[in-house]
């Protein structure tokens, strides 16, 4: 398992070049892409189970979801300080797991361990424990249909 | 208790009497905005749209703008999927290549008025904060869900409100003011949260107020709200559409806000973002000599009629340096069409500008003027992120208008002189 670690107001340029947002939508189409800007290596090397740490304002800039579907497709976890709000809203919506907390970002250094157990709200590096607050149940509630368009279907479905 | 903007129109969307920060509401918007994004939207749910249709064919707003026209064989088809899904849906609020830009659209026919709750799958939705409307951007797979069922969950962001008093004085402008406040606060400065605009708000015109809530989103603002007042009723009267027509929400007198600041729009100077962030904001006067390879006058920040107005102010008579491109792009046929009835087009052309059709133009770089490794843009949109005009060896600064216009004409970055106004 890979650490990736990046800083801060990593944007949506970044993660995604907007040159390609009209002729990629689906994980084939954008995986290759996946942070092309930021770090070259990223999308052959990235692999799944890996997890991304970076620092504030994570995925600020476009709404633009194809990040969020490419890392989602390749089972990627994030751990940031913080993340902008059209970003935090579009990983719900892929129920792509990504978590604020601060302190466990800024403890992490290059080589430890880290775990992540959502459902208990802890994330370990070594042998440190951080909290991270739970999300509230609107919230679990999509991530448990396994994202938005499912818990849609559900909806329409029980209509 | 009293009310922020944001409290009072979740509540009154979501059917509560009040709503505290931080409460989850269940809303149903009065309009969903989709673009060139609309192909790759409702190809998400091809199955449900044949099964269940759009909610409501009034809803969805679409406007074919990010690539207009289309670049290649793939935009095109894009193109043509959008075309026939407004078709078969008989969709009501359908705007094609060569209508503009959707945040000059929205407000140009009436659609974003005070009072109304609308959200995008684009960031600069918060456009609309500028005529009192609660607006701001999602993504893809949010509104191919809200096509579907019209309803969606929204957090009662808390709120920042920022004083201002006095008016801004020549060359400086709206664009330097929020770039200022971007600068001030920084880049997160206002995430997951709302922003009003107090005070002498009078003092700002129509198009300020666009300018200035368009760019909410790059300090992360949910929303960018301006009171309705004269300047709201003359801009909707001149649609033909009057107070009835709407219903405007403002904060309580003793609403609670999370900070308050302060600017004084006397002291306002002249500024540009350097690259590659919004808020590494600079005096233009301290700036270096820094040679620029293109100049870019439009967007959804600054592509209207008084931007169009101002540079054309500057640059009638004189010539675009040699060695740079001035690419102007006014926001909407509508602008255009003004734009050349007051003969702005031709000062601009004379001057050396190219004229791009109504629409993104270059801002997310994918057509009409992509970077080459090495050149510097000056430009008035409102994002100079690595790699946004097409090239990740470029770099973008951001400024007002008439510093794009005035820099034109020197080939460097500069304020215009006293005898260019």
């Amino acid at each position: 398992m890979t650490i990736w670690q990046f800083g801060d107001h990593v944007n949506t340029d970044m993660l995604f070049p907007g040159k390609y947002t009209y002729t990629c939508s689906t994980a084939e189409e954008i995986i290759p892409h996946l942070l092309e800007d930021l770090d070259p290596e990223f999308a052959q090397k990235a692999k799944p189970g890996d997890i991304l740490l970076a620092g504030k304002n994570f995925g600020c800039g476009s709404s633009r979801e194809q990040p969020v579907l490419g890392l989602k497709a390749l089972d990627i976890s994030l751990v940031v300080e913080s993340a902008s709000r059209i970003f935090y809203r579009a990983a719900i919506n892929q129920g792509l797991l990504l978590i604020e907390c601060p302190e466990a970002v800024r403890a992490y250094r290059k080589g430890d361990d880290v775990k992540i157990q959502p459902a208990k709200g802890q994330i370990q590096i070594n042998k440190t424990i951080f909290g991270f607050p739970k999300f509230p149940p609107e919230i679990c509630a999509i991530h448990k249909a396994g994202g938005l368009l499912n818990y849609t279907r559900q909806i329409i479905k029980n209509r | 208790m009293p009310q922020t903007f944001a409290q009072k129109i979740l509540a009154v969307k979501s059917g509560r009497s009040s709503v505290q920060t931080g409460q989850i509401v269940t809303v149903k918007p009065d309009h969903l905005l989709m673009h060139d994004n609309t192909a790759a939207i409702i190809q998400k749910i091809e199955d449900e749209l044949k099964s269940c249709g759009v909610s409501d064919p009034d809803f969805p707003i679409v406007v074919l703008d990010h690539i207009s026209p289309a670049c290649s064989e793939k935009t095109a088809a894009n193109h043509q999927k959008i075309r026939s899904f407004v078709q078969t849906h008989r969709l009501n609020n359908f705007f094609d290549v060569g209508e503009g830009i959707c945040h000059q659209v929205l407000p140009e026919r009436g659609i974003a008025r005070p009072g109304r709750l609308i959200l995008g799958s684009d960031s600069h939705t918060c456009t609309y904060g500028a005529v009192g409307a609660f607006s701001t951007g999602i993504d893809r797979t949010e509104a191919a869900a809200l096509l579907l069922t019209g309803e969606t969950w929204l957090k009662v962001p808390e709120t920042i409100r920022i004083d201002l008093t006095g008016s801004l004085v020549r060359p400086a402008s709206a664009k330097d003011l929020v770039l200022q406040i971007i600068g001030d606060m920084g880049a997160d400065g206002a995430n997951y949260l709302a922003l009003e605009f107090h005070g002498d708000i009078e003092n700002l015109t129509m198009d300020e107020r666009f300018t200035i809530a368009n760019l909410g989103v790059e300090m992360g603002a949910k929303i960018a709200v301006f009171p309705m007042d004269h300047t709201t009723q003359t801009f909707f009267n001149s649609m033909h559409i009057n107070a009835r027509d709407f219903e405007p929400v403002w904060a309580d007198r003793d609403a609670v806000y999370k900070k308050v600041f302060k600017y004084d729009l006397s002291k306002i100077q002249p500024v540009a973002a350097l690259p590659h962030r919004v808020d590494n904001v600079k005096p233009v006067a301290d700036l270096p000599d820094i040679k620029i390879d293109q100049c870019f006058i439009g967007t959804c920040a600054n592509g209207r009629l008084s931007d169009l107005r101002e540079a054309a102010r500057i640059l009638k008579g004189r010539k675009v340096s040699s060695g740079v491109r001035l690419l102007v792009l006014p926001a909407s046929r509508t602008i255009l069409i003004e734009a050349v009835k007051e003969g702005l087009i031709n000062i601009l052309l004379e001057s050396g500008a190219v004229i791009l059709p109504p629409g993104c133009g270059p801002c997310l770089g994918a057509h009409q003027g992509v970077l080459a490794p090495g050149e510097i843009c000056l430009s008035t949109s409102n994002r100079n992120f690595r790699g946004r005009m097409g090239c990740r060896d470029a770099e973008i600064y951001l400024a007002s208008p008439a510093v794009t216009a005035a820099s034109a004409i020197t080939g460097n970055i500069t304020c215009p002189e006293k005898g260019d106004l």
